[in-house]
C-alpha cells in the first residue's frame, strides 16, 4: 500500500510540476479569494469595545481557512481530472493497485500542494490582515490536521465524482458541507495560536486531528469501493 | 542484446476456454447493452469482434477486462467467475485492454508515462527499454510530453505500455485507430507475437479485413447479442 501510495503520489506531483497548475492558477485564485474577502470587511472597522483589534484581523483565521478551501477545490479537480482526461482511472483499476494506496498518494500530493498554498496565503494573510502569531506550535498542528482532512475528504469526494457529468459542481456541493466542522475546529485553533489563550486551542486541535484521522481511515477502507462504481 | 519483450511464460489454462460466457447480460445503468452473450474463446486463439456502432463490442471487452458489470448470466474469464467482485478485481491484473482512449498523461513524457505504469502494473522495468525500441520510441520521442504527440504516436506509446504488461488475454479495442500502415502492421505483428508466447486475444475493429489474416475466427456482434460463431 505505501509502495503504491508513493507512485501516484510521485506521479500527480510530477504531472503539477510540468503543468504548473499550483502555481499559475490555484495559488492566484487563492490570493484572490482572501484580496476580496479584505474588500469586504473595511480594515478601518473596530471591534466594538475593543478600539485597538481590527474587526479584519478578528475575522482573519476564518478568512484565511476559506480561502484555502475554494482554493482545494481546484485543487481536487485537478486531481481527479488528470485520471479521467484519457481513461487512466481505468487503466489504474486493471493495474491491480491497492485503491488504498491510490487514495493516500492522491491525497498525499494534494496535502503537500496545499501546504505549499497555506504557507504562502499565511504570508499574505500577515500582509494583508495584520496578524500576530502567540503560539507557532499551535499553528504549526492545526494546519497539518486541517490539511489532512481536507485532503483525504476532497479525494475520497472527488474519486465518488469522477465518473459523473456534473463532477465540477458536484464536489463542492459534497466537500464543503462535509468539512464544515473542519473549517469551524481550525477557525477557532487558529484565533488560539494567533491571539491566545492557547489552552483553548489544543483541544479543538484535537478534533480536528480526530476528523482528519477518520476522513483519511473512511478513504482507505471505502475507495476500493468507490473505483469500482466510478 | 535487444530483450525479446513479448517473450517469457504465460501460463494458460490447459483444456479449457480463457473466456466462457453464457446469457450474459450486462446493464450501462438501465440499458442492456449486452443483452445475452453466449460466447467462448480459446487459449491461443485470436477473434475478431465486428458489428456496427453500438452493437455492444466495447462493454463486451469490458466485461472481459472485469470493468463492466455482470447483470445477468454466467462469465468466466481465465478461470475466474466475473460475477464475483473479488474474482473481476483479481482478472484485472491479468489481462490487458487497449480501449478507445489510451490511459496516458499528457504533461508527462513518453518515457516517464511506459515507466511509471510499467511500476504500476508491477512489469519488469528492464522490458521498458526493448518496448520502446519495438515500438518506434526509443530515440527522439522518449522525452516528449504526450501532450505532444499525433494519435498514432499515442497509440504506440499505449501499445509499448502493453507491451510491458505482457498480458494474458489481450482485449484491443479498435486498436488501429489513428496509426499509419506502418504502425498497423507492428500492431499485427506484436499481437501475433503475443499470441505464438502463448497469450489469446480478442479484437474489435471496423475493418475485418484487416483483421482477418490475424484472426483464427470472426464474431459479429450486434444488438447486445453475439450474432454467428458464439463457439469455436
Amino acid at each position: 500500500m505505501i509502495r503504491d501510495a508513493r507512485l501516484i503520489a510521485m506521479k500527480d506531483l510530477r504531472i503539477e510540476k510540468s503543468s504548473r497548475v499550483l502555481t499559475t492558477q490555484v495559488l492566484p485564485f487563492g490570493f484572490i479569494v482572501l484580496i476580496l474577502f479584505g474588500f469586504g470587511v473595511s480594515p478601518d472597522r473596530r471591534v466594538v469595545g475593543d478600539a485597538n483589534r481590527s474587526v479584519l484581523t478578528e475575522v482573519a483565521p476564518g478568512l484565511f481557512w476559506i480561502a484555502v478551501l475554494f482554493a482545494a477545490l481546484l485543487a481536487f479537480g485537478r486531481s481527479f481530472a488528470v485520471e479521467s482526461t484519457d481513461g487512466s482511472l481505468d487503466a489504474l483499476r486493471l493495474a491491480g493497485i491497492d485503491p488504498a494506496g491510490i487514495f493516500l498518494g492522491k491525497a498525499a500530493a494534494v496535502f503537500l500542494q496545499l501546504i505549499i498554498l497555506e504557507v504562502l496565503l499565511g504570508v499574505g494573510a500577515v500582509v494583508l490582515f495584520n496578524v500576530q502569531l502567540a503560539a507557532p506550535l499551535l499553528l504549526i498542528a492545526v494546519v497539518i490536521a486541517t490539511t489532512v482532512a481536507i485532503s483525504a475528504t476532497g479525494t475520497l469526494y472527488g474519486a465518488l465524482a469522477a465518473g459523473q457529468s456534473a463532477r465540477d459542481t458536484l464536489v463542492p456541493l459534497l466537500v464543503l458541507p462535509a468539512l464544515s466542522p473542519v473549517l469551524l475546529g481550525a477557525t477557532r485553533a487558529t484565533e488560539s495560536a494567533l491571539y491566545g489563550p492557547t489552552s483553548d486551542g489544543w483541544p479543538v486541535a484535537g478534533l480536528v486531528a480526530a476528523f482528519a484521522l477518520l476522513y483519511t481511515a473512511a478513504g482507505i477502507v471505502s475507495f476500493g469501493l468507490l473505483l469500482d462504481e466510478t | 542484446m535487444v530483450n525479446d519483450p513479448l517473450a517469457g511464460d504465460q501460463a494458460q489454462p490447459h483444456g479449457t476456454n480463457v473466456v466462457k460466457l453464457a446469457a450474459v447480460v450486462s446493464l450501462i445503468g438501465r440499458f442492456p447493452a449486452l443483452a445475452g452473450v453466449d460466447l467462448s474463446v480459446g487459449p491461443g486463439e485470436v477473434v475478431l469482434l465486428t458489428g456496427p456502432n453500438g452493437a455492444g463490442k466495447t462493454t463486451l471487452l469490458r466485461v472481459c477486462a472485469g470493468l463492466a458489470p455482470v447483470n445477468r448470466g454466467d462469465a468466466s474469464v481465465l478461470g475466474f467467475n466475473m460475477t464475483r467482485r473479488n474474482d473481476r478485481r483479481s482478472v484485472r491484473r491479468q489481462v490487458g485492454l487497449l480501449g478507445h482512449s489510451n490511459a496516458l498523461y499528457d504533461e508527462l513524457s513518453v518515457e516517464e508515462n511506459v515507466t511509471f505504469w510499467a511500476k504500476a502494473n508491477g512489469a519488469d522495468l528492464a522490458s521498458i527499454e526493448p518496448a520502446l525500441e519495438r515500438l518506434g520510441l526509443a530515440d527522439r520521442l522518449r522525452s516528449v510530453p504526450v501532450r505532444g504527440l499525433s494519435a498514432g504516436q499515442r497509440r504506440r506509446t499505449a501499445m509499448a505500455i502493453l507491451v510491458c504488461r505482457r498480458p494474458r488475454l489481450w482485449l484491443l479495442d479498435e486498436p488501429h485507430a489513428g496509426l499509419d500502415a506502418e504502425g498497423r502492421d507492428l500492431i499485427d505483428s506484436l499481437v501475433r507475437q503475443a499470441v505464438e508466447s502463448g497469450a489469446t486475444a480478442m479484437i474489435a475493429s471496423h475493418e475485418p479485413d484487416r483483421i482477418a489474416a490475424l484472426a483464427t475466427r470472426s464474431v459479429v456482434v450486434a444488438g447486445g447479442r453475439i450474432a454467428n460463431g458464439a463457439c469455436p
